[in-house]
């Protein structure tokens, strides 16, 4: 215990003093937990709408304005040709193009019905879905006004059966993507600080030469191991902590659930992600292979995590690797608790999981460190 | 001259040695690529909802059958009572519960408007409102199929037509990005690092009283990485064509300009690093820390820019892989020519230039 | 006396390279013992059998009566090391890597205390107590480093190639610690390729490609091989 004390203050005392690394560590994670989590959003707005208006009569204006009064739209321009809208399409400038043809007005009173074509760039297929419901909401809301205008006694008057459908989005009502990635991007900065650092630790001991000098003391495995671990584990929840704070303060994210059963979970999840680190950084010989190993294996717990693309639709065999991703219990666990206020019996599966890959990684941590070879 | 092949000469053998790292350069962005290139999607599929269904009569049945017969969702539960709505969130368990109101069938016939509660699991705000979207439209299909004899009345149908991408995969969305974003990390990081190691080591001192001048020194550092990114990219592109069908709509030739561009622009990035950090941790950090969230998210590779806020959108044109991701784009999916992204090319080239110059005044002011 | 060091036929084999050929010797208690050789004989990867950092592939060895094999932790409770590659931290204080030292060898904070003040008056550091290791010059690293090795009072010190790179003042006063060292009753074991150092071993061993070729007190090996110095035996080894 004592001999754990001599290490614990050694690391402190080496962290503190890399002056080069300490903004990297304590202050870059939460200016890019203020920035990204503004940027991280699927809310799609200010579609680069444009049209082509070959019928310049009352009837298309009135469409238009739809769009010009839709908060989703912006509306740039009207090209006076097709070849025109193509290129600007070709260009990135437009990703929408409406087309009203020739005779719209006249075409719509006589025949009663009319389809418009809609050119949308589909590259991002999800926002391309997105844009065509709104597309569709709106021409609805015009099909109404120009349904009471042009009816006609004559016209037969039944009414269509009609199914309402109420939606209420719970734990976020007004669907506020920084209530959903703040937390999560928190996540992603204190994994990926802990597992850079603990994955470069021993490797640079080894480098530089001391870890020689240590392995002819008399010092436990254990004893070194928990020594490394511990500084990093603290610092771990201090960057969470802080995190918090500006989701709290900054964000306004509400944290509905209990505070200590998310430091109990965080707590176990930062042992596991030291435990990976440990054990890359007892596998490699330089800082430079642990660094291109920790950083494969973050892009893919990250990208399978989750929190940008959701996991139940990846194929099983994907979804099957994801069960060894800890980002994503961690991901679930803050959700559920912060936003939720899941109790300690909701968390079970993700707790024992957690609690599981500690000791398995940990496991490997101290087996892999050989004090003799 | 000689001096100089010969020097990168060294650098190729010293990095070809090196197997265990050659290995996890070219292994791990093929992993990547086939990983992310299957599991990214934001399609919704298999979603789990769970019904309340406090009628239980045809419509309601039928409603329930066109649901779970879509691939977008899987019906998970039956819910009896009020208070294992919450209890199924709360465990996580499904994303969507819909809830059916008395006499749905009835009302239905009587013209009275039942309705049915789609309550989503907001806490990911995307899939819930993609839920709500599929299951409001599964609806709609469904009213249009019992309204069928209903007469038309005034109405524009839109009929959309999805260019570039009709079937809306989102392969086509991620394999750019995920594309960038390994040669963007990739080739910043090895030169980052390569050139702090000899730092550290105290080789870069005897590199520069050589004969050598300093350019050619970092230069020749950097040549073996600029190959060994290239074929980084040759491999990535083959798999987006071959295995994810990516097509190529354009100039392949051009393809492979703008990836060489895009590669030395990150090598660039890697030098710059490399100038400003004293330690290898240094440099990992800052190029692992520094680049890795902001290229991931503020480069249109997962969340469109145009939806973010104004100061976001300016912030987001400093990142040289938004840049590379609309080239990409544009050349695979849109087929244009050099003509419609002249302007994307030059902001590239320009932040080249601008690392080097800058990574080049650091050095004379270290060296004097 | 006492043998504090006896080894026996140790061998290391590197797949088809043998880095230390059956090698056997004898170590007396207080006695410097030199284990010369060039460089790649082997005498790194012996050294590092007899530390309990690599395990031979045959013969026997003990350390202080300890086993290489089966006893490792506790020889290295009752050794010191100093290794050829500089291994204090440099981002620490000279009195950090005193600390350190002293505490995972489980002295407590008051042993510790006394003892980095004894150092200090010693070495006469009082300047440097707080400036950072890495900004030493490197006689003065090499000289912290030989007293941290001696903190927990060991039975044996191991010293490889103490002295590569510093100034011929410097390895004087080096040699007058590891004599008084060896006064008070410490083994010393060191490897060094200066053969004017070997001179100053109360017995010499000279390892060539793995084998130990001679073993003796210098004395006796220069009268052997008919020669005036250590460096010309040590010629006279290599070319055979």
């Amino acid at each position: 215990m004592k001999i754990l004390g001599f290490i614990i203050q050694k690391e402190f005392k080496q962290i503190f003093r890399n002056k080069g690394m300490l903004p990297i560590i304590f202050i870059m994670p939460f200016i890019q937990l203020i920035i990204l989590s503004n940027a991280a959003t699927f809310d799609i707005k200010n579609i680069k709408f444009s049209y082509i208006d070959n019928d310049h009569t009352s009837f298309s204006r009135a469409l238009i304005n739809k769009f010009e009064a839709s908060k989703y739209f912006h509306v740039l321009t009207d090209f006076p040709s097709e070849q025109l809208a193509n290129s600007a399409m070709l260009n990135g400038d437009v990703d929408i193009i409406l087309e009203i043809p020739n005779h719209f007005e006249r075409d719509l009173q006589k025949e009663k019905h009319i389809n418009l074509r809609v050119t949308i760039n589909a590259i991002d297929g999800a926002a391309a879905g997105v844009e065509s419901v709104y597309i569709n909401q709106i021409i609805k809301s015009y099909n109404k006004d120009i349904g009471l205008k042009l009816m006609q006694p004559n016209d037969l008057q039944i009414t269509a059966l009609n199914i309402e459908t109420i939606p209420s989005f719970w734990y976020n009502k007004t669907l506020n993507y920084k209530t959903f990635m703040v937390p999560g991007i928190l996540v992603l900065l204190v994994t990926m600080i802990t597992l850079f650092l603990s994955g470069m630790n021993i490797v640079r001991e080894k480098e530089i030469g001391t870890l020689e000098q240590i392995n002819v003391t008399p010092i436990k495995k254990s004893q070194f191991i928990i020594g490394k671990l511990f500084p990093f584990w603290v610092i771990g929840l201090g960057l969470l902590s802080i995190g918090l704070l500006i989701a709290k303060v900054l964000f306004d994210v509400p944290i509905i659930g209990n505070l200590a059963l998310m430091y109990l979970y965080t707590s176990i999840y930062i042992l596991v992600i030291l435990g990976i680190g440990l054990f890359i950084s007892n596998f490699t010989e330089t800082q430079q292979q642990a660094m291109f190993i920790s950083w494969f294996f973050m892009v893919i717990f990250i990208l399978m995590s989750g929190l940008f693309t959701p996991i139940e639709s990846m194929p099983k065999w994907a979804q099957m690797i994801t069960e060894f991703n800890p980002i994503k219990y961690f991901v679930q666990v803050m959700r559920m608790v912060m936003l939720k206020g899941s109790g300690i019996n909701d968390i079970l599966p993700q707790l024992s999981k957690t609690i599981l890959f500690a000791f398995i990684m940990n496991g490997l941590a101290i087996w892999s460190y050989k004090k003799t070879n | 001259m000689k001096l100089f092949l010969g020097f990168v000469k060294k650098e190729f053998y010293h990095i070809l040695r090196d197997r265990r790292s050659l290995f996890i350069l070219f292994g791990m962005p093929i992993i990547q690529i086939l990983l992310f290139g299957f599991a990214i999607t934001n399609e919704i599929n298999n979603v789990n909802i769970a019904i309340f269904d406090h009628s239980k009569d045809i419509t309601t049945h039928k409603i329930i059958d066109k649901i779970s017969a879509s691939s977008y969702f899987s019906l998970n539960k039956l819910i009896e009572n009020e208070d294992d709505i919450e209890s199924v969130f709360k465990k996580g368990k499904v994303k969507a519960v819909l809830i059916f109101e008395r006499n749905f069938n009835k009302k239905l016939l009587t013209n009275e408007q039942p309705k049915v509660q789609i309550i989503t699991d907001a806490t990911d705000p995307n899939t819930a409102n993609t839920i709500y979207n599929y299951i409001n439209a599964i609806i709609q299909s469904y009213l249009h199929e019992i309204n069928k004899d209903v007469p038309v009345v005034y109405q524009i149908t839109p009929q959309p037509r999805m260019i570039y991408n009709p079937e809306l995969k989102s392969v086509f969305m991620f394999v750019p990005g995920v594309m960038t974003v390994i040669l963007m990390l990739v080739s910043a990081m090895m030169t980052s690092i390569s050139i702090t190691r000899e730092k550290e080591l105290g080789t870069m001192e005897v590199l520069l009283v050589s004969p050598l001048k300093p350019i050619q020194v970092i230069s020749g550092k950097v040549i073996p990485y600029v190959f060994l990114s290239v074929i980084n990219a040759i491999v990535i592109i083959l798999l987006s064509i071959f295995i994810f069908k990516m097509p190529v709509q354009g100039s392949l030739i051009l393809l492979g300009f703008e990836s060489v561009l895009f590669i030395v622009t990150a090598l660039a990035l890697g030098i710059l690093i490399s100038t400003i950090s004293a330690t290898q941790q240094t440099a990992m950090m800052i190029s692992l820390m520094g680049l890795m969230l902001p290229v991931i998210i503020l480069s249109g590779f997962i969340f469109p820019i145009d939806s973010m806020p104004l100061p976001l959108q300016i912030i987001s044109n400093i990142i040289p892989a938004k840049w590379f991701i609309i080239i990409l784009k544009a050349i695979m999916l849109k087929g244009v020519g050099i003509i419609y992204i002249w302007k994307e090319t030059l902001i590239l080239l320009g932040m080249t230039l601008f690392f080097v110059a800058l990574s080049t005044k650091k050095y004379k002011i270290r060296l004097e | 006396m006492e043998n504090v060091i006896e080894v026996n036929n140790l061998t290391k084999t590197f797949g088809a390279f043998t880095a230390v050929d059956a090698i056997s010797f004898q170590v007396k208690k207080g006695e410097i013992f030199g284990f010369l050789g060039a460089n790649g004989a082997g005498k790194t990867t012996a050294i590092k059998m007899l530390i309990g950092i690599t395990t031979p592939t045959s013969g026997d060895a003990t350390i202080a009566g300890f086993n290489v094999y089966t006893q490792t932790e506790s020889i290295k409770r009752n050794i010191g090391y100093m290794s050829q590659k500089f291994a204090l931290y440099d981002d620490l204080t000279v009195k950090e890597n005193i600390t350190f030292f002293g505490g995972i060898y489980g002295l407590n904070r008051n042993t510790i205390k006394t003892k980095t003040r004894e150092l200090i008056d010693e070495l006469k550091l009082e300047q440097v107590t707080n400036q950072l290791v890495g900004s030493l010059p490197l006689g003065w690293k090499q000289k912290i480093s030989f007293s941290v090795a001696l903190l927990h009072r060991p039975k044996i010190v191991f010293l490889d190639e103490p002295t590569g790179g510093v100034d011929p003042i410097t390895r004087r006063q080096f040699w007058e610690m590891i004599y008084k060292a060896a006064n008070q009753g410490t083994t010393i074991f060191v490897t060094t390729h200066y053969m004017d150092e070997a001179e100053y071993c109360d017995r010499v061993c000279i390892m060539v490609d793995g084998q130990i070729e001679a073993l003796d007190a210098p004395k006796n090996l220069k009268k052997t091989f008919e020669v005036d110095s250590m460096n010309e035996v040590f010629l006279k080894l290599a070319r055979r």
